[in-house]
């Protein structure tokens, strides 16, 4: 039995926005998200050519070799817009501090095998640098990129990636102490230490490209595929061997975020290859690039930590990618 | 490992969790990482002496925005399903938050987007990612003013294609190219354009009185909206201060460059609040208070606080502030008459005010309104009672800066209308004011560019030659969106339904 509550109703004249019933092909009621992200970004009459820039307007399709008919072909299978997403990352947040609380009241770190608890250090904590410069990335995307749907996920992939850097620096304050010593240290080695020169010409490469689609190619799916199992998978597991599983519970937010990451990354990569053949050979072309320069940057730091496993280790990756992009219809 | 972590405050946790995060490239040279944060002349020695104006690490971020988040959509759920617009003091209200979806919100994307680039392209981390905040900040106010409006969107006409009429309707390209002025700027002079002169010097002349209008009419829903900003914008004022304290700190040689821009953005932001100095002092049935005595509160007192306080760095107020304060008491009446004069090519309504409205505006500007504009108001609406609604068929000219047509008065003259002019490669440009005059001297072929909409109907691109191909291109309702509210469909609808109401009352 159904409660009737008498309200005094007064009928409403549409169901959304013009821009939304015509994407809808109906005035129906639009979904937050639809109404938060479709055709938000200024399309025409552009005022003036940015100083910064004058062959382009503000906002400019010309500014990707990728091309589309329509930019809000994709949407963000999350249905991302500012508020799911604060909320979401706010869970997940919870129960990361949850973790770090666990594992510092009970000073669980002393319970990992010193010598591992050392690898972790030099394979970790650096990459408090390669999490920043995904946000710069994203930023760029975030800044040069076209339409909401596409740019509102690169800005939250940015923020993303600041607190994943922040979130590996608190791992290394838990180890020294909350002196950052192990952050000066961690610098000094992403800096001068050759184990790292691989990876950190490559990701100041990336940061000179100009193409927004080829940076978030570059960025979010041929360095990320790599890395993040890599480090959050491959070594943790290892780790467990040598009673690593707390250093399992300081990275969870950074598994659920890549699990996360992809559904995005791949939504938009399907659709965008399966607009063109050219757009399609386009992502492949850059992929076999940058997927290239990833493998080879990461070794030394995947034979640091694997040894005779990384070759092995790393051919897991490939393979999980040429999977996973196969499924979506892109070859590399 | 250590038994007994060091205790750190929140200052040195934020900068070992933030500062150190950057590095100088090797590989590639940092002018090319960073291309455009020189080109203006601004110059930073010590990167590392940008001081955190808040040191909000994700963690936080997250938790405190996704709390706000949460109150922010059950006030617009409930609004909605109580048929919170019911509760407003008038239909003629609406027409405030028209302009603000049409006119403002879009502004919030493109900071959104401007600060984007900004946290992108300066070369301290520092500034980066307190521009990054602010940047998805924005983002936030842009889709939860669409999120509370939609509801408006709903039963009401003119907000249905917000995004698309800002990109088109002529009074729209004011916000639109202040706002394209300044992301199309470098860098610093963004930052300089929206952090200081507007966050900082100007917005409580934007938020205060859309805010305060929206708590004195009954809209819970767009007050609640305001509320959950505050401290959002709180912060973005911060950072305003920061920038310019940073930039003067940091060279004297920055200081004649910044008050250029203190000069311009305080100008061309002063012009754009003249649609607000309207919707303040005609559209609100509930008045708040008036244009004057908001800007002699936050300008004339607030400023002048503020810019002693800068006199330090070798700043002065800005360039003719003094011909704004001596606008005040006519500004909103200059407004108003334009749109009323235009509303027929407008997304919301203009209408007669009311005796008391027009008692109200007598009384709080004693020494202008009775003498010069009451009785063109009265005028007015002796011809709309006779049937000659007022409408003015010609186009009018406007401001090439500002694009405001060009219906304001010489500063020391209030019934002369100001013409001021300049030649640049033998073509004549016209202009409002002396300040959107120097605004065109400095940076002609900057300006030159300015998608006009006055020209661009008469070149044709504007889908048609007669008015009514013109409202189609704007995807305007003709008969419905525009015209005097007196015979609007919002106010037939808004009549029967409060009829419904008092007669369920009963």
């Amino acid at each position: 039995m159904t409660l009737d509550i008498k309200t005094s109703g007064v009928e409403p004249r549409r169901q959304t926005f013009a821009n939304v019933a015509r994407r809808l092909g109906a005035d129906k009621p639009g979904s937050r998200y639809d109404e938060a992200t479709l055709d938000v970004q200024p399309t025409e009459n552009f005022h003036y050519r940015p100083l910064w820039d004058p062959k382009h307007e503000l906002f400019d399709r010309s500014r990707t070799k990728i091309g589309m008919a329509d930019w809000y072909a994709f949407r963000d299978p999350r249905q991302f817009y500012y508020g799911t997403y604060t909320i979401a990352r706010a869970r997940m947040m919870e129960a990361q501090e949850k973790n770090f609380k666990f594992v510092a009241k009970r000073n669980l770190l002393s319970s990992v095998d010193p010598a591992w608890l050392d690898k972790v250090r030099a394979y970790l904590i650096p990459l408090r640098h390669y999490e920043w410069g995904a946000n710069m990335n994203n930023c760029l995307m975030t800044d040069y990129g076209y339409g909401t749907a596409i740019t509102q996920a690169t800005m939250f992939a940015a923020t993303d990636r600041l607190g994943i850097a922040q979130m590996i620096s608190r791992v290394g304050l838990m180890m020294d102490g909350n002196s950052g010593d192990s952050l000066g240290t961690a610098k000094e080695e992403w800096l001068h230490d050759s184990m790292w020169q691989g990876l950190r010409h490559m990701v100041e490469d990336s940061f000179v490209v100009d193409d927004w689609f080829e940076v978030l190619v570059a960025q979010n799916v041929a360095m990320d595929s790599i890395i993040h199992p890599l480090v959050f998978q491959t070594f943790d597991a290892i780790g467990i061997n040598y009673g690593g599983a707390p250093v399992s519970l300081l990275n969870e937010f950074a598994v659920d975020w890549y699990a996360d990451s992809r559904r995005w990354v791949d939504a938009l990569l399907k659709v965008v290859a399966a607009e063109s053949d050219s757009n399609r050979d386009q992502i492949s072309e850059w992929i076999r690039t940058w997927q290239g320069r990833a493998q080879d940057a990461f070794k030394p730091i995947s034979e640091h930590v694997l040894g005779d496993g990384a070759a092995q280790a790393m051919d897991v990756r490939i393979l999980e990618l040429h999977a996973r992009l196969a499924k979506i219809g892109i070859e590399f | 490992m250590s038994e007994n972590p060091k205790k750190l405050n929140l200052k040195q946790r934020y900068k070992l969790l933030t500062r150190g995060l950057d590095w100088e490239t090797t590989y590639q040279p940092m002018d090319k990482v960073f291309p455009f944060d020189t080109f203006e002349g601004i110059k930073i020695h010590d990167w590392d002496g940008w001081e955190d104006p808040f040191r909000l690490t994700m963690d936080a971020y997250w938790k405190y925005q996704a709390e706000k988040e949460r109150k922010l959509y059950a006030v617009i759920d409930s609004f909605a399903q109580n048929n919170g617009h019911m509760g407003i003091t008038d239909a003629r209200y609406v027409n405030a938050i028209k302009i603000l979806l049409t006119g403002v919100t879009s502004l919030e994307y493109a900071a959104h987007r401007g600060f984007s680039h900004v946290g992108r392209h300066l070369r301290g981390v520092g500034p980066r990612v307190a521009c990054q905040m602010q940047a998805i900040d924005e983002l936030r106010h842009a889709q939860t003013q669409i999120h509370t409006l939609s509801h408006y969107n709903r039963y009401f006409d003119g907000f249905h294609d917000w995004r698309h009429m800002y990109d088109r309707v002529w009074y729209l390209s004011v916000p639109k190219s202040f706002f394209d002025d300044a992301m199309t700027a470098g860098p610093f002079e963004f930052v300089t354009a929206i952090s200081f002169s507007f966050e900082y010097v100007l917005t409580n002349l934007l938020f205060v009185p859309f805010m305060s209008g929206a708590a004195y009419n009954g809209d819970m829903a767009t007050v609640t909206f305001g509320f959950s900003a505050q401290s959002d914008e709180a912060r973005h004022m911060t950072l305003g201060l920061e920038v310019i304290k940073f930039m003067l700190e940091q060279d004297e040689a920055n200081v004649p460059i910044v008050q250029r821009w203190i000069d311009k953005w305080f100008w061309r932001g002063y012009r754009l609040l003249s649609l607000v100095a309207m919707m303040m002092d005609y559209m609100l049935p509930k008045r708040v208070m008036s244009w004057a005595e908001a800007w002699e509160m936050y300008y004339e007192d607030a400023g002048a606080a503020l810019f002693e306080d800068l006199e330090r760095y070798g700043l002065r107020p800005p360039k003719y502030a003094d011909i704004a304060t001596k606008e005040k008491n006519r500004l909103s009446h200059e407004v108003w008459s334009i749109f009323y004069n235009y509303t027929h090519a407008a997304a919301f309504h203009t209408w007669s005010p009311e005796d008391n409205e027009l008692d109200w505006l007598s009384e709080k500007y004693p020494d202008t309104f009775d003498k010069m504009y009451r009785p063109r108001f009265d005028y007015w609406r002796e011809q709309a009672a006779a049937g000659n609604r007022f409408y003015n068929q010609a186009l009018p000219q406007l401001c090439t800066t500002c694009q405001i047509p060009m219906g304001f008065t010489e500063p020391d003259d209030p019934t002369k209308i100001c013409f001021r002019e300049s030649v640049f490669k033998h073509e004549r440009y016209h202009f409002c004011s002396d300040g959107c005059k120097d605004i065109f001297d400095w940076e002609p072929e900057k300006y030159v560019q300015s998608w006009l909409p006055v020209h661009e109907i008469f070149k044709g691109n504007c889908g048609g030659t007669d008015l009514k191909d013109v409202l189609k291109w704007y995807h305007l309702n003709d008969g419905v969106d525009n015209m005097d509210y007196e015979g609007s469909p919002d106010q037939r609808l808004w009549a029967e339904w409060t009829a419904n109401r008092s007669k369920a009352a009963e």
